[in-house]
């Protein structure tokens, strides 16, 4: 039976017309539909606000949005684990502060030197996130929400109420910010904009071809089950906090070179933010599914209304959060609704091949288990 | 035996950290002791606490509500707002809690239909409402309340209590018969250890989550009503980031983050430590700010220190099982 409906599901994908029926896959529907949000959301506000596509919004929008997409890439490859980091905020404040605390005595700091320092720093902070969680086995939630409240104050005792001020920065850091690397129809492509995208693509496909990619999906989709096949669980859920933390140090970098004056409070609830990216972005906080690019296109949805919204004249400023806040519901729930439709018809069609591959580490194609209830007796059952 | 000494050894070990610390506390400074200073340190963080009771049952049941905090501030700007045009105080106060309550109805109601994670849902609620405190009362602080409004904040209400904390010992003592005596409270337990299972035997799992996230609104409206009473005036932002601290209590006291386990008198315990820690480092002049890095290092190592006791038992009763 499963052999014949195989034969007529293989001539049937061969005989397919275009390849947009194969391109089209459920994991995409998320960042196509993000997409046409965002265009849709750009368009209205191209209506209510009178010269809103300008080349400074443009600017001002990548600029903005390149900390929240680094740390929202970050945060999801920790929550694709089935894992949660709650501490980037305070990793970007440590990384960003001490990083701009060397470049400021040291005023030759070459960039590779003060990246290489905000990022290896931020590696390490992620290190004893990680193995805390993978060695300790203290649940994700707990560590970072202590190790939130440990690094935050340790810096405000290190900083002692000093403040990192531009002009005592090196002036390459400060120009960063507004150094463009080519310009395409009046918009000006910056740097830092740039390298993020750069950033973002080239983890996406690690995340998508790499062994190491997909067997972080792996874990987070079946954490017992990934043990069972035996893939070093613990050694690459700390990989993933590692990665994290290097990318919320990068992301410190960043928020070093945008603001220049640095206090000890820098990056305060930028935890919350960029697990609110991930999440309209499309990564299950329970593991196991969400891509990059999803929660870059997340980042740059939220960071788009934000700075659309100050524009129209209608709405105050304090409508913000509020918005937002529906927006992440509207998100989350227009996932499940649609999503749960679209992919039951997919599974359908394509079960002969997921048995197949879910067995091995490609989980990530047309798998259900994000949108089932997870397990949680399985983890009780220690605790 | 072993069984029953460990479901009681996580209480056990808070009760030795209380002591040590009210011990430590006691030989740094010589007020201490007073009495005064222990409804003192209650009276400061009050609102926290009482929220953190409604926060053990819902992180009990396998979810989380991390939209309190932001909740408090709804209810605060709803008061506030009602009491700026015109209403009578007493309505105010009513209107507040029902906003705060339907806040986490509506909140209860997406978790339990569409069985989207609570954490997605109640961060989405506290960006939201706090978005809605915003809107309410934008960048002003509105104060003035009646008299009697400032006293129930501020002034003894039962002996050297304040009515806050009168409430929330009634509230522990409620909630404590509520989960550790009524089925109710079984049906919490067994839903925080296997949804699925809870289903299966006929336990409306819907209903309860509903049931909770409603109540957990409830209380933070109510928390949110008394932090009006006692600041004097309301603002926006007030209680921003209160969600950590009080969820940091509750798994200190020893509250599985995946549900299922916990009692609230390891609640109770830890928010004794907790405060009885700030208020000591306090007195030893430790800064707030470490005071805050101190306690995120107890709940690491607390949760780590179980892992390592749990390890040798664990493993016996696996190959008893086994056997």
């Amino acid at each position: 039976m499963s052999t014949a409906a195989d034969v007529a599901r293989l001539d049937g994908a061969r005989n397919r017309p275009g390849r947009t029926a194969v391109w089209i896959r459920p994991e995409r529907v998320k960042e196509l539909s993000l997409l046409g949000v965002i265009v849709v959301a750009l368009l209205v506000f191209g209506f209510l606000v009178d010269d809103y596509f300008s080349g400074r919004f443009f600017n001002r929008v990548t600029t903005s949005v390149a900390i929240t997409a680094v740390l929202a890439v970050a945060q999801t490859m920790v929550i694709v684990t089935r894992n949660i980091d709650l501490s980037v905020g305070s990793i970007v404040g440590v990384t960003a502060y001490l990083t701009g605390q060397f470049a400021s005595s040291n005023p030759s700091t070459s960039p590779a030197v003060a990246i290489a320092i905000a990022v290896g720093l931020g590696a390490l902070l992620g290190a004893i996130n990680g193995v805390i969680v993978a060695y300790g086995r203290v649940p994700a939630i707990i560590t970072t929400l202590g190790t939130l409240a440990i690094y935050r104050s340790w810096l405000i005792s290190h900083g002692e109420g000093r403040t990192i001020t531009a002009d005592s920065l090196p002036s390459w850091v400060v120009d960063l910010p507004t150094r463009t690397v080519f310009t395409i129809g009046g918009l000006d492509i910056r740097v830092v904009f740039a390298v993020v995208i750069v950033v973002v693509a080239v983890l996406q496909i690690a995340m998508q071809r790499l062994r190491w990619g997909r067997r972080l999906y792996a874990i987070g989709s079946n954490p017992e089950a990934a043990a069972q096949a035996g893939l070093p669980t613990r050694r690459l859920v700390l990989g993933a906090f590692i990665a994290c933390g290097a990318l919320s140090g990068f992301a410190g970098f960043l928020f070093l070179s945008r603001f220049g004056n640095i206090t000890v409070v820098a990056g305060q609830g930028l935890e919350l933010d960029s697990v609110a990216a991930a999440v309209v972005g499309g990564v299950s906080v329970l593991g196991g599914s969400g891509t990059l690019v999803g929660a870059f296109l997340g980042a740059v949805l939220i960071d788009v209304l934000d700075q659309s919204l100050v524009r129209v004249p209608q709405v105050s400023e304090f409508w913000r959060n509020a918005i937002l806040g529906a927006l992440i519901l509207a998100a989350v729930i227009a996932d499940v609704v649609v999503g749960r439709r679209f992919r039951r018809r997919w599974s359908a069609e394509a079960r002969p091949h997921t048995k197949v591959d879910s067995s091995t580490d490609a989980p990530d194609t047309t798998k259900v288990p994000a949108l089932t209830a997870p397990e949680q007796g399985g983890e009780a059952g220690d605790a | 035996m072993p069984e029953a000494l460990r479901e009681r050894s996580w209480e056990l070990l808070l009760a030795v950290i209380l002591v040590g610390t009210i011990v430590y506390n006691a030989t740094q400074s010589p007020v201490y002791l007073d009495v005064d200073n222990f409804v003192n340190l209650f009276r400061l963080s009050i609102e926290k606490v009482i929220v953190a009771v409604a926060m053990t049952f819902v992180i009990i049941n396998g979810e989380i509500d991390l939209s309190v905090a932001s909740v408090m501030a709804f209810a605060a700007c709803v008061l506030a707002a009602a009491h700026e045009s015109g209403v009578p105080f007493g309505l105010a106060i009513a209107i507040a809690l029902a906003a705060a309550a339907s806040a986490g109805f509506v909140q209860g109601l997406v978790v339990a239909r569409t069985g989207i994670s609570s954490l997605v849902v109640t961060l989405a609620g506290l960006i939201g409402f706090r978005g809605a405190a915003r809107i309410l009362l934008e960048d002003r602080s509105v104060g003035e309340f009646p008299d009697w409004f400032g006293d129930l904040g501020r002034a003894d209400f039962l002996g050297p209590m304040p009515f806050a904390l009168v409430l929330f010992l009634v509230m522990l003592v409620v909630g404590g018969v509520i989960l550790h005596r009524s089925s109710f409270g079984r049906r919490v337990y067994v839903i925080g250890n296997n949804a699925d299972v809870a289903r299966f035997s006929g336990i409306d799992v819907a209903r309860v989550k509903l049931v909770l996230f409603t109540a957990s609104g409830l209380v933070a409206g109510l928390a949110g009503v008394l932090f009006a009473a006692r600041l004097g005036s309301v603002r926006a932002n007030i209680g921003e980031g209160f969600e950590l601290d009080i969820i940091t209590m509750v798994l200190l006291g020893g509250v599985s983050i995946f549900g299922g386990s916990g009692t609230l008198l390891g609640v109770a315990l830890a928010i004794c430590i907790v405060l009885n820690l700030r208020n000591g480092l306090g007195l030893a002049n430790v800064e707030a700010n470490t005071q805050t890095g101190v306690i995120g290092a107890l709940l690491i190592v607390s949760v780590l220190a179980q892992n390592l006791l749990d390890r040798l038992p664990l493993r016996r009763r696996e190959v008893e099982a086994e056997a």
